[in-house]
Order: structure tokens, then C-alpha cells, then sequence
């Protein structure tokens, strides 16, 4: 196994025909990560005994002929996701101590699936940022290259998967926080529709834009995720009630004839050329395959999309952060004996400054004589983004476009500009104002770079995605390429 | 749209933030920013188009009021700052 980075596929029938236990895989797992955590840092807390113990349990399951797609496979939880005994921190001082008293409802599933959980992964701080230099407690690295942020928010899963620390990831995406870190470290990240996959236990950032999401290694994996963490929960009042099929079972390779737009609107002035030449390389794979490209889509509101997030985003935020009082749980400044300075005290000393400030921008949006300008402006421009994907998917199976400007960036390279910052989510940000899928797969390199193709489907359709991103896989090696580290 | 250092403090009191002097200097200049680019909007027409508040268009999801076991009240209660007995201790509200 040394140097061999497993799928959970290839896990699974190792583990089925027992020619692996899930302690051997799980320790090996913890021996990667004790080998680069030095390097990478991607993760918040290491829970090592726990996982030998959901290991044991997972090898008692296999041997009474139970094993299921994910039983005994490692895997890193984003550190925003609850875990039941195990600290949450969403990387903030403010969470430090945090102990879940309940578990989410994805960790439910996948305990129910006979999962492995080796770790809490590393992130911008409450999942505000595109580098996971806003954690409160240290960067992540690109594995990649280490001088690199690995993406952002959930910078410290898709990090983990490309190094092998772990075999699969959970991740929230936002804006992009999935699918941006998963191009930037080279490995498949995918944000299902808003409604599919339950946020119960999900720590609250931007309601009506979270989603839960895996990092995975190729797109089989990513179904196999899919299929066990997705579906109706009465805990979540926006999840839908709409069947979960065998996510696998649409992975045909056969893409003869799907209608693929290519929106114009997202290859923009100031993309990286490779990135821009890498991305039409891939369509150009797709029309080979017998895919319909057209070339020539347009989603004219498209570039008002980031402005519509940093009103809407920081707004809900505003709104669900205000928990954070130094009451209940959390962070806690006690030196004075006035209700307002302790809040005032904690929530100052408690959030980093990319929290502070979006918690700002959007108290500023909501509030009163501001209101209509900024927020409702942007609720309804949100309508019109929406429409315009639909009227797109009544003539297109899928749309394909990059899932970022540029490879990764350095550590430190935008950290002292906001808008800067902002802009590496322009490609991903539309797909959560429309609450669409989206699934982010490799497609190539510059000088050693990741690049990523960006997918995107009509809400519930995760299946002709996943199959469109499946077909590129069998014709790419991209995903199969791991860095040297 | 400059934001004044008074906005700032303003916004700050609302959000029940504390800022530090530097912060509060930051803020004005970063914000404005910010908000600078958010005046792109202004260029599009949203004469009729309804506001969208989630992209699931559902509206009050009810469900039955089914009488359940709550967490266990000591598990609560552990994460609390300060504690005392069953109860969370919080600073004098009205005096």
C-alpha cells in the first residue's frame, strides 16, 4: 500500500475480500499523517484513537458479511461539521473548546455506513476565506507545492485527500469552498444541490447557500459519497424530499450526444492563459467523446454574481454569528460585569478579522435604510441568475466551465486585499446563488499546477454530472496524478 | 460610498462587535471598498423580478409537533462558560 493512494473502490474490495483490514488501512492512513502533518497541516485534530476504534468495529462488521461501499475507509470531516465528543472548531478561537453534544446528520449516515473518521479538518475560520488563512490556529499547505494556500475554505479536506492523509473528505461549500480547494489540490470536489444532502449539525454560515459536499479522489467515489449522505431529513426543513438513486449507476462512460454549453461569460479578461487553454482542451476531449458542445452559451448576469454573494452571504451571516454571545457555549470574556462590554468583548476577541468583517458588511446590508439598496438589490438580481440557469438547462444537459481563474496562489499573495481574495470564487459563487450542482474534476497542470474543469447540472440532476465528470476521467489521467511529497 | 469612522462604530454597535482602534481605521477603508464594488448592481434592471430568499422556492415547512427526548441536559450544559447547578450564569441583565 506504501505509495499507493487507494479509492474507496479499491479500499472497499481489498477490505471485501479481506485481503486488508480496516485497522491496517486506518493505520496507514495515521502513519501518512504523522509523516506530513509537519509539512501539510491540514488538520485541526487528530483523532487516532477513535479511529483504531471505529476500525476494530468496522473489521467486527466486515467479518459478519457486512460491509458496505464505506465501511472501514478513513476519512477527514471538515472541522465546521459536529461531531458528537469530538471538538468543532470551525478553526476559530471562538470555538476552541467546543464539545458537540450531537452528532450532524451526514455523520449519523456515515457512522450508519461503518465509517472511519481519522481527523478534523482545517479551514478559514467559520468557512470565510479561499486559502484557510483565515484559520485562527495556521495555513494549510498546498501539497502540491507547499509555499501555495491548498484553497479555501475547506482547504485543510482537499489537502488531506491529495496527500493521502485520508481516502475521502467532507467539506461545505458556500461559494465555492468545496470545489475551489479541490482544484487547487487536484482531486474531485463536488457541491450537491441545495436541499440534497441534509445540514443538520452543519455550523451555519450563509443559509440559504451552504451545502455539504465529499472530496474524493475520482468521480466513483464521489457517487458512492453521494449515495450515503444524501436525502430527506426532518431536521432540515430545506432538504427535499426527493428519491436518492444509486448514484453509481449512471457512470456509463457514454456521453454520445449529451448537450454541453460552454458560457462565455467565464472566460474572462485577467484568467490565466494555461488555465484558460487547459479548460478548452477538455471540452474539446468531451466533443470527441461524442458530446454536443456548444460554444457560444451566454449567462449575461454572470458578472454580477460576486456582488450578489458578498451582500447575500455576509447578511445571513450577520444573522446566524449573533449566537455567538459568550453565553451558551464558546469563547467566553469575563473580566467585567456589564452584559454588553462581555458580549462586545468576546465577539472582539473571539473572531478573526475576516469574520468581523463580514459580519460588518452584512449588518451594514441589512440595515435600516440600506436595506432595500443592498440586500433586496441583490435577492432580486439573485432571481435573475437563477432564471438564466434555468432557461440554459432547457437546452443543455450540463454547462462546463473552469472552476477557478488561476492554479493556486501563494501564501500571503492576496491576503491584504479582501476584493482580491474574493475574486479566485468568481467561477464558483453562481452555482450557489442558483443552487445548482456543481462538481469540480483535474484537468491538467500549469508547471506542476492544478487546473480544474468545473461541471454544473440542473438542480437534482447530480447524476449527469457525475456522468459527464466520469466519462472525462476514463479519458484523462489527470485524477490518477499524485504530488511528490 | 466612503464609510465614515462613526458608520463604522455605528455598524460595529449593531452587530454588537467590539473593534479595536486599528480595527475600526481598517474597516472604514476595507468596507468602502468593498462597497464600491457592490455598485455594479446598479446597472441591472430589476423593475418586476420578485426577490429570491433560498433557490428552493419552499415556504413554511411544518411539520408534526411530536413529543421527543432532548438531549441530556448535562451534556448541554458542558459547554457552557459558566455554570451553576443546572443553570447557565450570565452577567446582571437589568439593575
Amino acid at each position: 500500500m506504501d505509495g499507493k493512494q487507494l479509492t474507496i473502490s479499491e479500499a472497499h474490495k481489498l477490505l471485501k475480500d479481506k485481503q486488508i483490514s480496516s485497522v491496517e488501512l486506518t493505520k496507514s492512513c495515521l502513519d501518512r499523517i504523522e509523516k506530513l502533518e509537519p509539512q501539510v497541516k491540514a488538520i485541526v485534530t487528530i483523532t487516532a484513537d477513535l479511529a483504531l476504534e471505529q476500525a476494530k468495529q468496522a473489521d467486527r462488521m466486515i467479518a459478519a458479511g457486512d460491509c458496505k461501499p464505506l465501511t472501514g475507509v478513513p476519512a477527514m470531516i471538515k472541522d465546521v461539521i459536529c461531531t458528537k465528543g469530538v471538538k468543532t472548531t470551525c478553526s476559530s478561537k471562538m470555538l476552541e473548546t467546543f464539545v458537540p453534544p450531537y452528532n450532524a446528520t451526514v455523520m449519523e449516515k456515515l457512522y450508519g455506513e461503518g465509517m472511519v473518521m481519522v481527523g478534523k479538518a482545517n479551514m478559514d475560520e467559520f468557512a470565510m476565506g479561499s486559502s484557510t488563512e483565515n484559520s485562527a490556529f495556521f495555513t494549510t499547505r498546498n501539497p502540491w507545492d507547499l509555499s501555495r494556500v491548498p484553497g479555501g475554505s475547506s482547504g485543510g479536506s482537499a489537502a488531506a485527500v491529495a496527500c493521502g492523509e485520508a481516502i475521502y473528505a467532507l467539506g461545505s461549500d458556500t461559494g465555492g469552498s468545496i470545489r475551489q480547494p479541490a482544484s487547487f489540490c487536484s482531486v474531485t470536489g463536488l457541491k450537491p444541490t441545495y436541499g440534497r444532502v441534509s445540514r443538520y449539525g452543519l455550523v451555519a454560515f450563509a443559509s440559504s447557500l451552504d451545502q455539504i459536499g465529499p472530496f474524493t479522489q475520482d468521480v466513483t467515489d464521489a457517487a458512492l459519497v453521494l449515495n450515503a449522505i444524501s436525502g430527506f431529513d426532518n431536521n432540515d426543513s430545506t432538504s427535499l424530499d426527493i428519491p436518492v438513486p444509486d448514484y453509481t449507476k449512471c457512470l456509463t462512460g457514454d456521453i454520445k450526444g449529451m448537450r454541453i454549453g460552454v458560457p462565455k461569460e467565464y472566460f474572462v479578461e485577467g484568467m490565466q492563459k494555461e488555465v484558460e487553454d487547459a479548460v478548452k482542451t477538455s471540452i474539446a476531449k468531451l466533443e470527441e467523446m461524442g458530446a454536443v458542445i456548444d460554444w457560444n452559451v451566454s449567462l449575461p448576469s454572470t458578472p454580477y454574481a460576486l456582488a450578489v454573494y458578498y451582500i447575500i452571504a455576509p447578511s445571513e451571516a450577520s444573522a446566524n454569528l449573533a449566537r455567538y454571545d459568550g453565553v451558551k457555549y464558546g469563547f467566553s470574556y469575563k473580566d467585567t460585569d456589564n452584559m454588553w462590554e462581555a458580549m462586545e468583548k468576546t465577539r472582539e476577541i473571539g473572531f478573526g478579522p475576516e469574520v468581523k468583517r463580514r459580519i460588518m458588511l452584512g449588518t451594514y446590508a441589512l440595515s435600516a435604510g440600506y436595506y432595500d439598496a443592498y440586500y433586496l438589490k441583490a435577492q432580486k438580481v439573485r432571481t435573475l441568475i437563477r432564471r438564466e440557469f434555468d432557461s440554459a438547462f432547457e437546452k443543455y444537459d450540463a454547462l462546463v466551465t473552469p472552476t477557478t481563474p488561476t492554479v493556486p496562489f501563494k501564501i500571503g499573495e492576496k491576503t491584504q486585499d479582501p476584493v482580491q481574495m474574493y475574486l479566485s470564487d468568481v467561477f464558483t459563487i453562481p452555482i450557489n446563488i442558483a443552487g445548482v450542482p456543481a462538481i469540480t474534476v483535474p484537468g491538467g497542470f500549469a508547471e506542476g499546477l492544478p487546473i480544474g474543469l468545473q461541471v454544473i447540472g440542473k438542480p437534482f440532476a447530480e447524476e449527469t454530472i457525475l456522468k459527464v465528470a466520469h466519462a472525462y476521467q476514463q479519458a484523462t489521467d489527470w485524477h490518477r496524478r499524485k504530488p511528490k511529497i | 460610498m466612503k464609510l465614515s469612522k462613526e458608520q463604522v462604530l455605528h455598524i460595529a454597535r449593531l452587530s454588537k462587535l467590539g473593534l479595536t482602534e486599528n480595527e475600526v481605521e481598517k474597516m472604514s477603508e476595507q468596507l468602502s471598498n468593498i462597497l464600491e464594488n457592490f455598485e455594479i448592481l446598479n446597472k441591472v434592471d430589476t423593475t418586476g423580478i420578485p426577490p429570491t430568499a433560498q433557490p428552493n422556492a419552499l415556504t413554511n415547512v411544518l411539520k408534526d409537533d411530536v413529543v421527543k427526548p432532548s438531549l441530556p441536559q448535562d451534556e448541554v450544559l458542558a459547554n457552557a462558560p459558566q455554570r451553576d447547578g443546572d443553570y447557565i450564569r450570565v452577567k446582571v441583565v437589568l439593575e
